[in-house]
């Protein structure tokens, strides 16, 4: 038996009009507008209330690992925090750090650069052919699984030791990751926003520019995001293992300390790709995805 | 049906040419008062064992500046036909023609989540290659009209439902469009809220003599909307009566006449209803 909806619906007791309004919200008034203005001192309180948990969290750590040092264990390689901050300073002042974090950085500039370039390219063809997706849709995660190390013995008997064999094994981290946020971000599209596009006079080119691309975009940062993961990963593994001469990079410097057993120096090291991995991901990338996805409406707060 | 997918064809030229097409110059297959015309479509989704007939032989006119309410239960394929008139998919067979540009709203209002309201509204327009200064005016025009002036540089998500229906049907009227297509629009709404809408609606389309295919199952939304009444049957989709409402406007939904109409209507639902459960 099929159930006519209306029928209730019919049977509705009269609606009252005095009270037929909707939910009124003030539009934007001065008052709105100055609330929403830029305020130091309630931003100041954000900011402290964001970061006192993570300084707290800072200090635990820093007491724990005093308290190995105090406890003895392996004092050849667990050095003091104050002994290894003390290093880092002179590092930083001979310009062993900032060389090497240039170095670095320029590399993975370059390497994720390539893989955006690439992924993108991929992940456009992907999702716009069957043809294309049937071929090599699954091949693209299948590659993302494969740890990015394992291709190194291949990528140095290809490119020898050089930047080549590094930026190979990026690209081949990062540019799967950024292709299938880009593809998963065009298959999550409702219907109806690309019916809706159609119908607004949005077909062909313009229906990508104005619904597709925009419609993509928080799938496609999430995309970025993990696409930078992979790439750091990579290329810290590329610089341990190929080393190129008069080049100091963190990955290459953190090796050559532990083959002369400078732990200080190796600490050091660790932890400035410790922080650059944190500042990019969670400061550049993660303030980049949460915007996005504010905007979006995708994010409640 | 060579002569049926002609027609489609010539069907879509018009639509490209848009201001062509009020002047009439492009031939016009159908009776001369007519903006849409539906002959002996049917549409069958699936082969073999999974087909699907939706539409069986449907032929459904409306006439210029009418407002037509398709009603019937779910799966009788009313979004279908809107598809069809829509343009955004062909007949199996027989013939959909429509004069004039068509605009669509959803029961989801489908506002572009990452365009604040006021660039939604605007959008059409930018698509349409109208300048920015033009169509910032304009998008604030239809923004007070349907009563959301100041709220053009919120973020859809930043809007209640019934703030979102109205900026789709600020976005919809920027189109420009002489058919306004609705597919349940009202559909998710509280019933305060709806029958606001309800008089937006009816003042907007008459003032600007609209023509209308609102597609609904609230049959009293239907009698409190429509000038004509088309009751459609479930599986495949066919019309199975139709009334002519001639009650004056202004109307109120709980008016003893659009009451007396809707109660009209659900007893033949019900019967359609009967007839299908015990086929």
């Amino acid at each position: 038996m099929l159930v006519v909806d209306n029928a209730t619906d019919a049977n509705d007791p009269g609606i009252d009009a005095s009270v037929i309004s909707e939910p009124v919200e003030l539009p934007d008034s001065h008052e709105a507008r100055a609330a929403r203005r830029f305020d130091a001192r309630k931003f100041g309180r954000k900011l402290f209330g964001a970061t006192w948990p993570k300084l707290a969290a800072l200090t635990i750590v820093v007491l724990l690992w005093q308290s190995v040092v105090w406890w003895g264990y392996k004092p050849r390689v667990i050095k003091p925090p104050l002994d290894v901050w003390s290093t880092a300073a002179d590092l930083w002042q001979d310009g062993v750090i900032p060389e090497t974090i240039r170095n670095t950085m320029i590399r993975i500039g370059w390497g994720f650069a390539l893989s955006l370039v690439i992924g993108v390219a991929i992940g456009t063809l992907v999702s716009s052919s069957k043809i294309v997706r049937t071929a090599i849709g699954s091949m693209i995660t299948g590659i993302q699984t494969m740890p990015s190390i394992a291709w190194f013995p291949f990528a140095i008997a290809l490119f020898a030791r050089t930047e080549g064999a590094i930026r190979f094994v990026i690209v081949l981290g990062a540019a799967p990751a950024i292709a299938n946020g880009l593809i998963n971000g065009v298959d999550q599209i409702p219907p109806q926003m690309l019916r809706a596009g159609r119908m607004l006079g949005a077909r062909g080119i313009k229906a990508y520019r104005h619904v597709v691309l925009p419609a993509t975009l928080p799938s496609f940062v999430g995309g970025l995001k993990q696409g930078w993961a992979f790439a750091w990963r990579s290329l810290l593994a590329g610089e341990l293992l190929v080393i190129i001469a008069r080049k100091p990079s963190v990955g290459s410097m953190l090796q050559q300390y532990r083959d002369l057993s400078k732990y200080e120096e190796m600490t050091v090291m660790m932890l400035v790709i410790f922080t650059i991995g944190l500042l990019v991901d969670a400061v550049f990338f993660g303030t980049l995805d949460r915007a996005v996805r504010r905007r979006w409406g995708l994010l409640t707060d | 049906m060579t002569g049926g997918a002609h027609q489609v064809r010539a069907n879509e030229r018009q639509r490209a040419n848009g201001h062509a097409l009020r002047r009439q110059q492009v031939a016009w297959p159908g009776n001369a008062m007519n903006v849409i015309e539906l002959n002996g479509v049917t549409k069958v989704f699936g082969t073999g064992r999974n087909e699907l007939v939706a539409l069986s032989d449907i032929d459904l006119a409306v006439a210029l500046g009418e407002v037509v309410c398709l009603v019937g239960t779910s799966g009788c394929g009313k979004t279908t036909i809107l598809n069809l008139v829509a343009g955004l998919d062909q007949p199996t067979s027989g013939t959909v023609a429509t004069r004039g540009r068509t605009a669509l709203m959803f029961q989801e209002a489908a506002l572009f989540p990452w365009l604040t309201v006021s660039a939604n509204v605007e959008l059409p327009m930018r698509l349409a290659g109208i300048g920015k200064a033009a169509r910032r005016a304009r998008a604030a025009e239809l923004l007070e009209m349907v009563h959301l002036d100041g709220f053009g540089k919120r973020l859809p998500h930043q809007l209640s439902g019934g703030m979102r229906q109205r900026a789709a049907m600020a976005r919809a009227f920027a189109q420009d469009a002489d058919l306004l297509l609705m597919d349940e629009p009202f559909g998710a709404l509280d019933a305060m809220t709806r029958d606001s809408l309800h008089d937006e609606l009816e003042s907007l389309t008459r003032a600007r003599g609209l023509t209308v295919l609102f597609v609904t199952h609230n049959v009293r939304e239907a009698a409190r909307l429509g000038d004509r009444i088309v009751v459609l049957s479930p599986r495949p989709g066919r019309v199975k009566a139709t009334f002519d409402v001639d009650i004056p406007h202004p109307r109120r939904i709980e008016s003893p006449a659009v009451s007396g109409l809707a109660g009209r209507v659900t007893e033949r639902l019900r019967e359609e209803a009967l007839v299908h459960a015990r086929s």
